[in-house]
């Protein structure tokens, strides 16, 4: 009889576990994300498995890039600082489901906003940090100049996962060209199956051509073509129902765009306290209550220019210095032709 | 009394069903929170993306259902070349590494000691991207049995191109159903009359000669379309015509097959070398010739031993063929739990898909060797 005593008492206690799991997976508490990390002490940030100058580790597992940057000016603001994030590399099959079942907080994985990912993903994207769009790469002895030289039977390596599978079909649909699709699971795969001349061209972010190129065996011997053939906005994501989380991250990266604007940057912070100018003392915060709104301290602002600097100092540091895209096209300040237009910070 | 039997099994299974309705509640409460909502209404909607291999007709604008096909087809061809491959390589080896001859015996074993000990998964980027970049440009490849073309894009073939594919089609289905039902009577007549028919020959005039028959009066009418190389820019190729077979699956048929041939050439040498000497011996001195013996006492009984062993081989080749994610193979992971996941975000409908139907290849599988098993076991009277 002693048996079933056990076997009895093992699962009302199985029972009782459950329903501790459930009240608590109901209990919706206001912010949990922001609980959650400040308890740990880090910033949990999802980042591609190593794209130069969006997000890629050295040798020494030091990431950097303009998609790191956003997670660590989150971190900066949050904890105080910078380094306190833990990044979680992810390839582009698993990053919604990583970040929806809650392994991470951020998504900064340039990830292309889209209305079906918004809507129907669980997500919400919370701003752009990188105006992209979709390109071809092919073999500079091909003579091939422009996309208008393709023709029929071509053969165009990419990744799976990808808003790239979806615009090569309406791409060479359009232009009524038959084409076979070869995508591979992995970046690292595409670019050594491109390279060893399985496929005529290479497509992805224009962004991503420019970066993968410098890994091909003879980075000459390629060329980007200049048309482009959709639009990628790329921004950082969050998951649905967190409104205060959400808030956070997306003014994170506004702070860093409006820096610049304003001519804030990690060098001169501290001296422009006492400007003039009330917008740059609300974002150095040495006027307003901003940080309140977000449930921050008054210097999360201030740290995040002091620690990650503004967006023109990430974009230089990340992407021009490492010679990927050294001019800035549209990611450059309204004011100075580029399409980063920010609401105000006030 | 009876009661004591039965309660440790309520219990058992009260337990199951509460941690499965567990995690079902947990799942959908979790989804919820999220604003996901579960079903299967996005298999009817357009799956915009195309499939670089097919063997059903399909593009972007077909489903995902269509599209989960074209993946579950292309995962059984790979898995019906490389069970079949296998097998004859496997048993080959198998008997090799019996041979009396040394250089044999001592090739077959460093063959399997070879293969078997990388993983899977480096042979296939092995075969895939060292082979690939060894394999000629399409403007540089040799002309093979003077119609085909192996290279870097794949290897490129003659097309059949029928007439009245389907009278010739059931004319094979109609010659093996004669076939079958001659051997039967073939055999019946032996035990009979102790009178032997010539059963190869005729089968195999049968089976040749029948459909050879509608080519002349049926209508049915076979020619080739032949690769044509046809120039695309300066320095790319691409041929027209013909029938392309991805390098893709030639390096994951080529990688799966030399791997699970070492572990079914395993197997074959236990099930001969489980048969006792005794035996042979025994079957030489009634009588019998030395392919008689292999082929009535050595082979039905090793192949007792040999089959359950090379089912789960079968089994983990079926399974393995998943890694072609990794190569652009577009097989079932790939094309559905890759891309079409991807687009549409259900995670959880389809991995539960994806696993049902690798569950029921596998159960497939299993049950069509447990009856052959079952067919070949001692038949006790």
């Amino acid at each position: 009889m002693f048996k079933y005593v056990k076997q009895l008492t093992s699962l009302v206690a199985m029972v009782a576990v459950l329903f501790v799991f459930t009240t608590e997976t109901m209990a919706a508490k206001k912010s949990k994300t922001l609980k959650n990390t400040q308890k740990k002490g880090f910033v949990r940030c999802g980042v591609s498995q190593g794209l130069p100058g969006f997000s890629n580790a050295d040798a020494a597992g030091n990431w950097t890039g303009v998609d790191v940057d956003v997670c660590r000016a989150v971190a900066a603001a949050v904890l105080g600082d910078a380094n306190k994030v833990k990044f979680t590399p992810l390839s582009a099959k698993e990053r919604f489901t990583a970040l929806t079942s809650g392994e991470i907080d951020i998504l900064s994985r340039n990830t292309t906003w889209t209305l079906s990912r918004d809507a129907d993903l669980g997500v919400t994207f919370v701003g752009v940090n990188f105006y992209d769009g979709q390109g071809f790469m092919v073999r500079k002895d091909s003579g091939i100049t422009s996309t208008s030289q393709f023709k029929n039977g071509i053969s165009a390596c990419t990744n799976i996962g990808t808003t790239t599978e979806l615009n090569m079909r309406d791409f060479f649909n359009s232009k009524g060209i038959s084409y076979e699709p070869v995508a591979f699971e992995k970046a690292d795969e595409v670019v050594a199956a491109y390279d060893s001349g399985r496929c005529d061209t290479y497509t992805t972010d224009k962004s991503g051509l420019a970066a993968q190129r410098t890994k091909m065996t003879n980075p000459d011997d390629h060329l980007v073509l200049p048309e482009t053939i959709s639009k990628e906005p790329l921004g950082p994501v969050v998951r649905q129902g967190d409104a205060v989380w959400e808030d956070i991250v997306r003014w994170s990266l506004n702070v860093m765009i409006e820096a610049e604007e304003y001519g804030i940057s990690s060098s001169n912070a501290d001296a422009m306290k006492v400007s003039e100018n009330p917008a740059v003392k609300r974002l150095v915060g040495s006027e307003g209550e901003l940080g309140s709104y977000l449930g921050l301290d008054q210097d999360w602002s201030l740290r995040i220019i002091k620690q990650v600097g503004n967006y023109g100092e990430s974009y230089k540091r990340n992407i021009a210095d490492t010679g990927i895209l050294p001019d800035r096209g549209p990611n450059n300040i309204w004011t100075k032709g580029g399409l980063l237009y920010t609401p105000p910070a006030r | 009394m009876k009661f004591k039997k039965i309660l440790p099994q309520l219990l058992t299974l009260l337990f199951i069903v509460l941690v499965f309705g567990f995690f079902t509640m947990n799942a959908q409460e979790n989804m919820g929170a999220r604003g996901l909502e579960f079903g299967f209404g996005f298999l009817n909607t357009q799956a915009s993306f195309d499939i670089q291999f097919s063997l059903i007709d399909y593009d972007g604008s077909h489903t995902y259902a269509r599209a989960y096909l074209v993946g579950l087809l292309n995962t059984l061809l790979v898995a019906f070349i490389g069970i079949i491959l296998a097998t004859i390589l496997g048993a080959v080896i198998g008997v090799a590494r019996l041979s009396p001859n040394y250089l044999i015996r001592k090739t077959a074993s460093f063959y399997i000691e070879f293969f078997r000990n990388i993983p899977l998964l480096l042979q296939i980027f092995f075969w895939y991207f060292a082979a690939l970049r060894a394999l000629p440009m399409l403007e540089d490849a040799p002309l093979l049995l003077n119609s085909s073309y192996m290279t870097i894009k794949g290897l490129y073939t003659p097309a059949a191109i029928w007439t009245n594919f389907d009278i010739f089609f059931t004319t094979i289905i109609i010659s093996i159903i004669i076939i079958f039902f001659f051997v039967r009577y073939a055999k019946k007549k032996q035990e009979q009359e102790g009178k032997r028919l010539p059963v190869l020959i005729i089968s195999s005039a049968i089976f040749i000669g029948l459909p050879l028959l509608t080519f002349l009066i049926g209508g049915v009418d076979l020619s080739w379309s032949f690769p044509v190389i046809r120039q695309m820019s300066q320095s790319s190729y691409t041929f027209d015509g013909g029938l392309k077979i991805p390098p893709e699956l030639i390096a994951l048929t080529l990688a799966l097959t030399l791997y699970t041939a070492t572990f079914i050439a395993e197997n074959v040498r236990a099930g001969i070398q489980g048969i006792g000497k005794g035996q042979k011996e025994a079957a030489a001195s009634i009588g019998l010739t030395p392919s008689q013996v292999l082929k009535l006492v050595i082979m039905p009984q090793a192949l007792r031993i040999i089959i359950p062993p090379t089912t789960n081989q079968y089994l983990n080749l079926t399974k393995n063929s998943s890694l072609a994610a990794a190569i652009a193979y577009p097989d079932l992971v790939l094309v559905f739990a890759g891309t079409a996941m991807m687009q549409t975000g259900r995670a959880i409908e389809i991995v539960g898909i994806t696993m049902a139907t690798y569950l029921t290849i596998s159960l497939c599988i299993s049950l069509l060797m447990n009856w052959y098993n079952k067919r070949i076991a001692i038949q006790e009277k």
